[in-house]
């Protein structure tokens, strides 16, 4: 099944450029450590999710790129042509040519109605190159206004236009400290809107891959061509084919799908995180070894101690004494509760890897079985270099803090009106704000409640 | 791409005007080495086939012709645009977009706004139709102008108004220059309140510049040159004050440095909107970052480095100190202080090789220095613009909505009613059409409000943060 991908702003079409490459790269490098029938079979499978083999050689990336000024799109057209390896399709774009000017309203309320028909038109013919839709995949930021509030907008399009279709929103949380100063609002506005009409949404926080490029990858100067490099390895790490458990001897065929299936059992909650490990610069791989207990170990702990990489990894938060009869508000602080995980492992040895750790019922919630709780996909084909790599896609507390720190920043701002009038001035209310308010303040309720 | 038009108005407006143009065309020559025409030109330029007369059509692609600056120049005196169309830029300017008088406004704000305005209105709303006729997405009008005199004040604030009736959707950016205590005209004061008026109306920013500013920074790196140990490695042409390797090298007028400055600021404002960067920030997300409330639009300015050292390798450290420099005092356009007063928000825009570690670690080097108001504590926006000024590898524009201009506002309420108490020079303004007594108190109104707006965010400053309780769920 293939994945029509929608690059929306100036972060998500550069993330998207770095996607495509990270995995364009890795299906054609020979680090895969697995039979040939094995990588060709893996290379088929990732070539028809991403990508649409024309006639002239080079794939072209099943993607449609949006934004409302021309600079980005233009780049990333050119630079993705100039690798020679895969291209985006020359007229899968659309562009405008002011921005939307860091205003959610003016993406979702201006934007967005204003240009449907020509970004659906765009999105609808990439869905018909695809022998089977598999569902979509939306990059985008939430500080900015395209990205955020088109990105919305075009997000309940999809949903209207392709009921039956998965929809995962990749979204890019900014630095705390500030990159655009309405970020909280737009924030709240975007994540309020996507919890009614994305399945589920896929988090990377700008401050977490920044400290892993600072303190994992050793680059000195970080430039967000370095941060959404980062971000495209570890999305590899979850996109590249895998077999599933239960899925035969191919790989498996509807991806995104099986993701919902495992990680969102309640509507409820939707809030996706991303751990990958190792990460480490690329010349440092050849002196170094892994095992997969450590690995396993240390991604384990991760989870418990909502650690964001393998080191300073707090050992000390350990989960609840199985079988005392603990009531939800007596868990440990800073103990991590899971709903529901998936492991994603790929490279040498990866049927002998033991997952028991993770089935440890005392890292869920109740609700589910622990066996339904837990899921693993593997691959024996290495992933970018990488003899070994494990992805943990987790629907757990990790984002609670950082949401409830955003909420709590546009809350303040909106006590005092600040700005209110930029988006008033678009047609979007107090009012509006407020229910968009209410959403995250359940959403916050329910997933602290776990 | 969108374009944007300057409007310059008066004696200053087009003496500043002047030096934006010739900048920016040193800019684009030293970004734009094949002569083609593209879309970081059109933003303020035009390319238009003249071989079939100055009515020639505009080409939209292809190797430059003949560029004509997207400006209107607007003097009621002759003398300041006739030595700009005598001068090397004549070209640069189309005859059609010129609006002069003979006799000038008298340093009367009434004069300016009421008589000429009147008088020119059809003619400047059909030159500005022209103008926006040839832009293909039109987003922002730059006025330049200063408070103090007639013509820049008063027809320059007159046009503020019309642009907001006859194109709503268009931002409007004014620089303006603000008289200094020693200012030679008596009336400067009231010329400025009336226009601060019109401008807390109708303006979507303003840039105030102060000259006493300006001529510190002048005299800052005048020093800096003479005094020999640094002089012989600085590159001229990185000079904020300098226009070296433009056309106009040879006559170098008095405020021609001081203008220069002025000129940068427009340069590196308008900058991400014009060339590619990993993290762009146009003229709209300015405006929506950095004004949070409609009237308080005033923004303050800084330009760092004012020079570059002729040696390449940049440490860090140095890097850094351009950081440091854009919060100084003496790095500001106006007299004022914004590191010891209240912050709504701040905009970094870098050029160059930085990159956003960079960014992020003197943001956090600075920010325990500052005061930031409450709901606002991580008020920073931020951008980031491959292409660097010219002779520069990196730079820094810094612009704060802080309530440091209070003071600069203040000062001219009090020279303002230093005259007004006496009614002095007042018939000059009252013998004119159209202007009452109430025109003057409505101003001085306006003024009031505003910085009384500013005295009640200032009483926030320090003191305890209590932050509004969240919404509480049912569960």
């Amino acid at each position: 099944m293939s994945i029509v991908t929608v690059q929306l702003g100036q972060c998500g079409n550069q993330i998207g450029h770095e996607v495509f490459s990270a995995l364009c790269s890795d299906i054609l490098g020979t680090h895969g450590l697995c039979s040939t029938k094995e990588n060709e079979s893996y290379q088929d499978s990732c070539k028809e999710r991403f990508f649409c083999q024309e006639e002239s050689g080079v794939p072209v990336a099943r993607a449609v790129l949006v934004d409302m000024e021309p600079k980005v799109i233009s780049q990333t057209l050119s630079m993705a042509a100039r690798s020679g390896h895969w291209r985006y399709n020359s007229h899968s774009h659309f562009c405008q040519k002011q921005g939307s000017g860091n205003n959610w309203a003016n993406g979702y309320s201006v934007h967005g109605p204003r240009h449907k028909e020509a970004i659906m038109n765009l999105v609808q013919k990439e869905a018909e190159k695809c022998d089977r839709l598999g569902g979509f995949f939306t990059i985008m930021s939430m500080a900015g206004g395209t990205g955020s509030g088109l990105g919305a907008f075009v997000t309940q399009c999809l949903r209207d236009a392709f009921p039956a279709s998965f929809i995962l929103n990749h979204v890019v949380w900014p630095y705390g400290t500030g990159e655009v100063i309405v970020q909280n609002y737009n924030s709240v506005l975007t994540l309020s809107h996507l919890y009614h009409s994305s399945d589920a949404l896929l988090v990377h926080e700008n401050d977490v891959i920044h400290k892993i490029c600072a303190q994992l990858m050793n680059i000195k100067q970080i430039s967000f061509r370095d941060v959404n490099q980062v971000i495209a390895h570890q999305l590899g790490s979850v996109f590249q084919p895998t077999h599933t458990a239960g899925g035969g001897s191919g790989y498996s065929r509807n991806p995104l799908g099986d993701l919902m299936e495992t990680l969102v059992p309640h509507p409820e909650f939707r809030m996706l995180g991303l751990r990958n490990i190792p990460q480490m610069p690329e010349n440092s791989l050849p002196y170094s070894a892994f095992s997969w207990p450590g690995l396993i170990k240390h991604l384990r702990q991760m989870l418990i101690a909502n650690a964001h990489m393998e080191e300073g990894i707090d050992w000390q938060v350990r989960p609840p004494h199985p079988g005392s009869s603990i009531p939800s508000t007596g868990k440990p602080l800073h103990f991590n509760t899971s709903i529901a995980n998936l492991l994603i492992l790929r490279g040498k040895d990866v049927h002998s890897v033991d997952l028991g750790s993770f089935q440890d019922p005392s890292l869920y919630t109740s609700w589910l079985n622990p066996q339904d709780a837990f899921n693993a996909w593997k691959t024996p084909r290495a992933f970018n270099k990488y003899e070994k790599s494990a992805a943990l896609v987790s629907n757990s507390q990790f984002l609670l803090k950082p949401l409830d720190s955003i909420v709590g920043k546009a809350w303040n701002m909106f006590a005092s009106k600040a700005y209110l009038h930029q988006y008033t001035k678009f047609g979007i209310q107090e009012e509006d704000f407020l229910d968009c308010f209410t959403t995250l303040e359940q959403v916050i309720s329910s997933y602290t409640n776990l | 791409m969108t374009q944007s038009v300057v409007v310059q108005v008066g004696q200053c407006g087009n003496q500043v005007g002047c030096r934006f143009w010739d900048l920016a065309l040193r800019e684009h020559a030293a970004v734009n080495k094949k002569g083609m025409y593209d879309e970081a030109l059109s933003s303020f330029f035009r390319n238009v086939d003249t071989r079939s007369g100055d009515n020639g059509p505009d080409i939209y692609k292809g190797k430059i012709c003949t560029l004509k600056a997207r400006a209107l120049l607007i003097d009621m005196e002759e003398g300041v645009v006739n030595e700009i169309l005598q001068g090397p830029l004549r070209d640069v300017f189309d005859s059609k977009q010129l609006i002069t008088d003979v006799s000038g406004s008298g340093n009367n704000w009434a004069v300016g706004h009421k008589i000429y305005g009147c008088q020119y209105r059809e003619n400047i709303v059909e030159k500005l139709r022209k103008t926006a006729e040839h832009c293909d997405c039109l987003q922002c009008f730059f006025i330049i102008h200063s408070m103090g005199g007639g013509t820049g004040s008063g027809l320059g604030t007159f046009v503020l108004n019309l642009l907001e009736e006859e194109f709503p959707e268009v931002y409007r950016f004014v620089t303006s220059v603000y008289p200094s205590g020693e200012d030679d005209v008596i009336t400067s004061p009231y010329n400025s309140v009336l226009a601060m008026k019109e401008l807390n109306e109708h303006a979507d920013c303003v840039l105030p510049i102060e000259n006493e500013s300006l001529f510190q920074i002048v005299n800052k790196i005048h020093q800096m040159i003479n005094s020999g140990k640094l002089g012989s490695t600085v590159k001229q042409n990185s000079l904020v004050t300098s226009n070296a390797g433009s056309a106009k090298t040879l006559q170098v007028k008095p405020f021609d440095a001081m203008n220069n400055i002025v000129a940068n600021l427009l340069l590196n404002l308008t900058c991400s909107a014009r060339f590619e960067g990993s993290l762009n920030m146009d003229l709209n997300e300015i405006s929506m970052n950095l004004v949070p409330f409609p009237r308080l639009h005033y923004l303050v300015s800084s330009l760092t480095p004012l020079y570059t050292l002729a040696d390449v390798n940049v440490p860090s450290r140095r890097l850094d100190q351009m950081f440091s420099d854009a919060f100084s005092r003496d790095h500001q356009l106006i007299q004022a202080d914004p590191k010891h007063s209240l912050y709504l928000a701040c905009a970094l825009l870098v050029r160059g090789n930085v990159q956003v570690s960079d960014l992020r670690r003197n943001i956090e080097r600075l920010k325990p220095s500052l005061h930031f108001v409450s709901w606002n504590q991580e008020g920073w926006k931020t951008g980031l613009c491959s292409v660097p000024p010219v002779g520069h590898s990196h730079s820094l524009l810094a612009l704060a909505n802080n309530t440091c201009v209070k003071p600069t506002f203040i000062e001219l309420k009090d020279r303002f009613m230093k005259l007004y108490k006496k009614k002095a020079h007042l018939h000059h303004y009252l013998q004119i059409d159209g202007m009452e007594q109430s025109c003057f108190s409505e101003a001085i109104c306006s003024l009031s409000d505003l910085i009384e707006e500013y005295n009640e965010l200032d009483a926030t400053k320090g003191g305890p943060r209590i932050d509004p309780s969240r919404l509480k769920i049912a569960i």
